[in-house]
């Protein structure tokens, strides 16, 4: 634990990227397998199951550190983690140990199924033995969170480096759907069979924001343009006979979409198809209607009935179980639209269309109309790239709408966790309806840290009341809120719900009373619902 | 019941016997303070007074000030009361402030530390009926380690960056934090120091406060020559002009709030060192049992927390607002 955790340390201490690398390929160098294998999976978002509920954790620390709850409760947002609030309040150990990363995190999945005494009388005995920064590790690894900011393409660099492979073939081994209960250090890392688990994906090509104007491309010729649409990126992989269905952030989602169950009735075998799963009726629904597909494990009929679901296909990475990602996009595009030319009218798997246009100019009007399709903007992809990995300049570019805005007036604030801990960072804003103000949107980002910091002298001096970690403030700031769409919500005193809302801009121009209404939000609802 | 000894006034904490304030935050005739620091010690007041250590470094940042001196234990009586300093471990010079009227007795204890640092006029008990307590870090999670722990990690980084050809930069508020940090640094490489801190260095080492060797980095000094060098500045020059001059630096802050994950990286530095002039909790509990005081003002820092706790510790507990610190994290504060 000693290791991981001066590996933790100093990632946690720099902020530069190099140093980031280097103490994690050392690490991978020095360590254990078995641990290499579960750091691995720690900063790949493999995590184990959380050993006891955060309420137990939370009475048990307090208990221990002979604090009263709600003590320990009134740090907790200040300290803004609860693994690093329960490492702070603890008395210092009374032993020392050194046992390594793996034997914690074994003795955290016997414990599942123990009864709580048992548990927590282990909890307590590990407390008694790790330092300060030993048991925040720990006890993010009890709580099941581990999110450190060390990102998977980091890893996976620091991971080559240290076992001098190729960065792209370890990125293909770390895909899937493994475990450290389902594998060894050696077969997914060091061992030559990339394919060994069927249900692997492809890293994921992702694409930047366009920086220039279109034209500078080059000729309209050499560029495919397609929707972006609104859904969730995925890869539908066909391959010894069965299905599966990854979603970019790498969640394993095919039982959550049955509908792909028949794809290999009429879809070869050895096929890997790239695109976006949209709730789909004729034409592509609202984002929020794919929404609980996304949330939901269980799928009840009317769900299935009411959200149906496809995959718009704009790529294919393997065919007859040949990885064809070097070949040019519009040879790819060729076997995409051949492959699915006779898929049944019903089929979960259709072609996403390729947008035509002779000039810049014209595709910029297409682009225009994008909203009425439910399409984001526009893809922009060269007619003769390959399928590369990661996200690349160059070949690929969004070409996204200007989101839409409206000038809102700052109601509530709350300080924010992690890095943002003690700022005000989480807002809510509303608009005018009549002489009051009618709360419609939470917005966290946009702002710079000096921002932030501004705002959070303006918020301790400018409180009109509390709500636990909420403050009610002074309506006296308007701030331009920028999304990406609206939608109607009986859920919301507003009757909407923005997509993606972020302050675009602190507007110190505006008083109070030129902020927007609700009725200006109800005319884009019109518009753009 | 007789009138309390000190009350509590929007220019600050006021004795009506002795007709004086304490820190006060606004104009007034007559002001003691606790010491220098800037949310304590402002400009503006017919009279000050303050120790005999406290006062070099006043006069420094408050210029031309109509001032006395007390020494450490010197009862002196103003009105009909009597008042006397005691050190507060804080900061060189810096007292709390102990009134008696009466037979009553209140002590100010502006801010305080209860570990000696080897360094400062140590901390000391006073006992009193009434206490008002900063709080700056009045929360269990701020526990402090050995000093001794710390400087050795200070000592350590420095080494390393040496090692690695780096220039240690090393952010800490210019009076007080910066002269305890020198006091703790081993003889490893040149020290060098931004003008605000150097300014309170010298008038220091005029005391009689023992420092080591440091070089103000002027314009003409050639900091390409000072290998393996520290350098010594307020945390708000490093991330400014002046500090580009440094080569390939390694940049780090000491402060009490360093105890805290999310503030360590929204700093931004490479290191964070967990140092602090202020009690943490352990400190203030054990400061304020010593007084033998039934009532307790907490002041400066998480307050309304504070006295919630030292009400259900039996406590005649309350908040008092003050405008020393800003609620948080103000480089006097650290």
């Amino acid at each position: 634990m000693k290791r991981f955790t001066r590996l933790f340390t100093t990632l946690d201490q720099t902020t530069k990227t190099t140093l980031k690398t280097k103490a994690l390929a050392e690490y991978f160098i020095t360590a254990p397998d078995e641990d290499k294998l579960w750091c691995i999976a720690l900063f790949s978002g493999r995590r184990p199951k959380r050993a006891i509920n955060a309420t137990e954790l939370r009475n048990l620390a307090a208990e221990q550190a002979r604090i009263p709850l709600w003590l320990f409760e009134e740090s907790y947002p200040i300290v803004g983690d609860l693994a690093e609030t329960i490492s702070l309040v603890l008395p210092p150990p009374t032993r020392d140990s050194d046992l390594p990363l793996s034997r914690w995190i074994e003795q955290l999945r016997a414990m599942t199924g123990l009864p709580l005494d048992e548990r927590k009388a282990q909890i307590l005995d590990a407390w008694d033995q790790l330092d300060t920064a030993e048991r925040f590790v720990f006890t993010k690894l009890v709580t099941g969170g581990f999110r450190i900011g060390i990102s998977r393409k980091l890893m996976t660099r620091a991971l080559a480096q240290a076992t001098d492979q190729d960065e792209a073939a370890l990125a293909l081994k770390l895909m899937g759907n493994w475990t450290p209960e389902t594998t060894s250090y050696h077969d997914l890392i060091e061992k030559d069979d990339p394919r060994a688990d069927g249900s692997r994906p492809y890293p994921f090509y992702l694409a930047y924001q366009l920086e220039s104007e279109a034209k500078n491309l080059g000729p309209p010729a050499d560029w495919q343009a397609e929707w972006k649409w609104d859904g969730i990126r995925g890869q539908l992989i066909l391959r010894d006979g069965e299905h599966h269905l990854w979603s970019r952030g790498e969640e394993l989602l095919t039982d959550r979409f049955p509908e792909f169950e028949r794809a290999p009735d009429f879809l070869p075998d050895g096929t890997v198809f790239d695109g976006e799963l949209l709730a789909w009726d004729d034409g592509p629904l609202p984002f929020a209607t794919l929404q609980p597909r996304i949330t939901r494990k269980t799928v009840s009929k009317k769900l299935l009935r009411d959200a149906p679901v496809s995959l718009l296909a704009y790529d294919l990475l393997e065919i007859g179980g040949d990885d064809i990602r070097h070949l040019p996009l519009k040879e790819r595009r060729q076997c995409l639209e051949t492959m699915l030319e006779n898929a049944p009218p019903d089929s979960p798997v259709r072609l996403s269309p390729k947008l035509d246009f002779e000039s810049w100019d014209a595709l910029a009007d297409t682009r225009a109309t994008a909203r009425t399709h439910r399409a984001e903007g526009l893809m922009l992809k060269r007619c003769d790239a390959p399928y590369l990995a990661g996200r690349k300049k160059g070949d690929w570019w969004k070409w996204k709408l200007d989101p839409l805005t409206v000038d809102a007036v700052m109601i509530y604030a709350q300080q924010g966790h992690g890095r943002r801990a003690n700022l005000f960072t989480d807002f809510t804003f509303a608009v005018w309806n009549g002489n009051e103000l009618t709360p419609f949107t939470k917005a966290y980002s946009g702002l710079s840290d000096s921002e932030f910091e501004e705002i959070t002298r303006w918020v301790r001096r400018n409180t009109l009341q509390r709500f636990g970690p909420v403050r009610q403030v002074k309506p006296e700031h308007v701030f331009e809120i920028a999304f990406e769409g609206i939608q109607e919500s009986p859920r919301h005193k507003s009757g909407i719900a923005l997509r993606f809302p972020r302050m675009s801009r602190w507007r110190r121009d505006k008083p109070v009373n030129e902020a927007n209404s609700l009725n200006d939000l109800k005319s884009l609802l019109k518009l753009y619902g | 019941m007789t009138d309390p000894v000190l009350t509590f006034t929007d220019r600050g904490i006021y004795c009506p016997a002795g007709d004086f304030y304490i820190d006060p935050w606004r104009p007034v005739d007559r002001a003691l303070i606790t010491h220098g620091h800037a949310d304590h010690a402002r400009p503006g007041h017919g009279r000050y007074l303050a120790t005999h250590a406290a006062l070099p470094v006043m006069r420094h940042r408050l210029g031309d000030i109509t001032a006395e001196g007390i020494a450490y234990g010197e009862t002196r009586q103003i009105g009909g009361a009597n008042v006397s300093f005691h050190p507060a471990g804080h900061l060189p010079g810096s007292a709390q402030i102990r009134i008696e009227v009466d037979g009553y007795v209140w002590v100010a204890s502006g801010d305080y530390k209860t570990t000696d640092d080897g360094f400062c006029e140590p901390y000391e008990p006073v006992r009193c009926h009434s206490f008002i307590t900063e709080c700056t870090f009045g929360l269990p999670v701020f526990t402090w380690e050995p000093q001794a722990k710390v400087a050795e990690e200070i000592n350590a980084w420095w080494q390393t960056c040496v090692a690695e050809g780096k220039t240690a930069l090393l952010g800490a508020y210019s009076l007080g934090k910066a002269q305890r940090l020198l006091s703790l640094l081993d003889p490893i490489g040149p020290i060098l120091t931004h003008g605000a801190v150097e300014a309170t260095n010298e008038i220091l080492r005029t005391q009689g406060y023992a420092l080591p060797e440091t070089i103000h980095v002027t314009p003409d000094l050639d900091v390409k020559a000072q290998k393996g060098a520290l350098v010594l500045a307020p945390p708000s020059a490093l991330g400014s002009q002046w500090a580009r001059r440094f080569r390939n630096p390694s940049t780090s802050f000491a402060s009490g709030w360093m105890r805290i994950r999310g503030i360590r990286r929204r700093r931004g530095m490479d290191r964070g060192f967990v140092l602090s002039d202020h009690a943490d909790w352990p400190g203030l509990q054990e400061a304020i049992k010593a007084t033998g005081a039934e009532t307790v003002y907490a002041t400066h820092g998480y307050t309304e927390i504070f006295s919630k706790w030292l009400k259900e510790e039996g406590y005649d507990a309350h908040v008092l607002q003050t405008e020393f610190g800003d609620d948080g994290q103000s480089e006097e504060a650290v």
